[in-house]
């Protein structure tokens, strides 16, 4: 065993003891969300011809419950042990910076996609969903989750207290998963608020993944896989060079 | 053997956080097999320069290498050979002892480390405990994991920040018999502590610290040199003693008499004048000078 799949199988382990807390409450909220937007939309909203709303919205809730828990598998892990201080086990073996981030990153993706797995088997029971693209339900799945645990490692680095991670979650992550098109199209928008729509990033990670279910989206999946695919180099890179400055963790 | 690369070596170490000069300028080796305290006031440094040694903390200038190795260049290397135990007491509270045990071997690439975990376990009386939730164990008992935690990947070089501060008896002398064996052994180690007794007892070498720099170093046995302050308490049959040693033998609350000397002499002729003027002895006690006191000397004069 190495180092690095020492780690990777902690973090995994870390998540699994509180399996209820990190995969099945995320899962309850994605179905309470189906159950009302769902039950007060169903029957006013057609997003596109041809498609329910329900089944509109599943792909949405699913990605945003990816998004979420993936930030959050890495950022708490970080910023929990580094507030017990136990953060000091991990940094004193000899694991490399890219060895941490690798670690790091492969829980977060695989918590978000188990917690999206959860969430999209309770909603079939709703909505039967045919998969046209699995490739492209694939792509976007781990690009999502890899940016968003990406992202988790760097506010988990940064942040030094639990209400700096929460304002960097409420101010930055919630802003951008909700204005991102989960419960709406932003065709549905003013044009201002579209082309505002079209510089966050979550929007194409939605956009895309809904291509993989309904086989529509607002944007060609091929630009959304671009953009995704820049933005997790992009954070990925960022992060990597804090990690091995020893930004934070190695004063 | 010990010819060779010494265990741990340091050059020049400086360290400034913001205003705070922690390190200034401090040099030192300890060779293979040694057994080296670290001492100093608090705040002089030595959690420091274990951090340095430690890869935690990055030293604005100088070099620092265990075993040879370059803790920056080398770090690899260097951090197999080393096992520290933190002077916080630090936990994870996610896991079981042997958990923790086997994920911490996990980090140095260990897979089957249980038999040496055990024996870990075993000599730090852990093995009732081996399925408790870290969260749930007392404080003694969270100092041991954190000691068998250093210890999985068996470090040639073993560091110890305080282990001892606020742990009851039972442990430190359990504690310091296998840190005594793992000595004997051939593992080396560095200590720091604020029991200056321990410290006697058990360093060959010590070295002393004050506000970032290195202010003695030598053998401990050179160390009790230094001073040669020994001191006598008397209970005498008399209220009053001749008027030569006024100044030089003071009465304490409790009715006893001290006399500091450095010279066996001095005491001789105190003992003649007391005779001559027909005081009798009823009690003597003797104390020879200890680290306590060459390290209050030491930490005054510089
Ligand atoms: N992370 C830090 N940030 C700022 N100052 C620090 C930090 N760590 C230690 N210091 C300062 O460096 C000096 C040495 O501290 P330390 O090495 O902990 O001393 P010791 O372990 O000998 O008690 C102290 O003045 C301390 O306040
Ligand atoms: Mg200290």
């Amino acid at each position: 065993m190495s180092g690095l799949s020492a780690l990777f199988y902690k973090e995994l382990l870390r998540f699994w003891k509180v399996v209820v807390q990190t995969v099945v409450a995320p899962v309850v909220t994605a179905l309470l969300y189906l159950l009302i937007f769902s039950h007060v939309l169903e029957s006013h909203v057609e997003v596109y011809p041809g498609v329910s709303y329900t089944s509109f919205l599943v792909p949405g809730l699913v990605m945003m419950s990816m998004l979420q828990n993936a930030f959050s598998n890495s950022s708490s892990s970080l910023i929990q042990s580094k507030m017990m201080g136990s953060i000091v086990f991990v940094l004193l073996p000899p694991l490399s910076y890219l060895e941490f981030f690798l670690a790091y990153l492969g829980a977060s993706v695989l918590r978000g996609l188990v917690v999206g797995a959860g969430v999209l088997a309770v909603t079939l029971w709703f909505a039967p969903l045919s998969m046209p693209h699995l490739g492209w339900l694939l792509a976007y799945a781990l690009l999502a989750c890899g940016i968003m645990g990406a992202l988790g490692i760097l506010a988990g680095v940064w942040a030094e207290k639990f209400d700096q991670l929460a304002a960097f979650q409420n101010f930055l992550i919630l802003p951008l998963t909700f204005l991102s098109g989960v419960f709406y199209s932003i065709h549905s928008l003013p044009a201002f608020w579209q082309s505002v729509s079209h510089a966050n990033p979550v929007f194409y990670l939605i956009d895309g993944f809904r291509y993989a279910f309904v086989g529509q989206s607002d944007t060609d999946p091929w630009l959304g896989l671009l953009v995704s695919g820049a933005c997790f180099v992009a954070i990925s890179a960022i992060t990597l060079l804090l990690l091995r400055s020893g930004y934070k963790l190695r004063h | 053997m010990s010819q060779e690369t010494p265990a741990i070596r340091v050059s020049a170490l400086h360290k400034n956080f913001k205003q705070t000069q922690a390190l200034d300028g401090v040099s030192l080796e300890v060779e293979q097999g040694a057994f080296f305290g670290l001492l100093g006031p608090n705040g002089a440094g030595k959690t420091t320069l274990i951090s340095i040694l430690a890869g935690l903390t990055r030293a604005s200038s100088g070099t620092a290498s265990i075993m040879g190795h370059d803790v920056v260049r080398d770090y690899r290397q260097a951090r197999r050979a080393l096992g520290v135990v933190p002077q916080e007491l630090v936990y994870d509270p996610f896991f079981n002892v042997r958990e923790t045990l086997r994920i911490q071997s996990g980090f140095f690439g260990l897979k089957h480390n249980d038999d040496w975990i055990d024996e870990i376990m075993h000599h730090l009386d852990l093995t009732p405990h081996t399925d408790k939730n870290t969260q749930s164990l007392s404080g003694g008992m969270k100092r041991r994991l954190l000691v068998a935690q250093a210890l999985v990947h068996k470090p040639p070089v073993i560091v110890l920040d305080e282990p001892t501060a606020g742990v009851d008896v039972d442990l430190r002398r359990s504690l310091w018999a296998f840190i005594s064996r793992l000595n004997r052994e051939g593992h080396t180690i560095l200590l720091t502590t604020h029991y200056l007794e321990e410290a006697e007892a058990l360093c060959g070498r010590i070295a002393m610290l004050k506000a970032g720099r290195v202010v003695a170093l030598d053998e401990t046995k050179n160390l009790l040199k230094l001073t040669n302050e020994h001191c006598a308490q008397f209970r005498l049959d008399a209220k009053s003693i001749p008027a030569k040693w006024q100044n030089r033998v003071v009465q304490g609350v409790d009715g006893t008499w001290g006399f500091n000397f450095s010279e066996y002499a001095d005491l001789e002729s105190l003992l003649a004048d007391l005779r001559g003027a027909a005081v009798r002895v009823l009690e003597m006690r003797l104390q020879e000078p200890d680290l306590e006191d060459v390290f209050t000397d030491i930490m005054k004069r510089t």
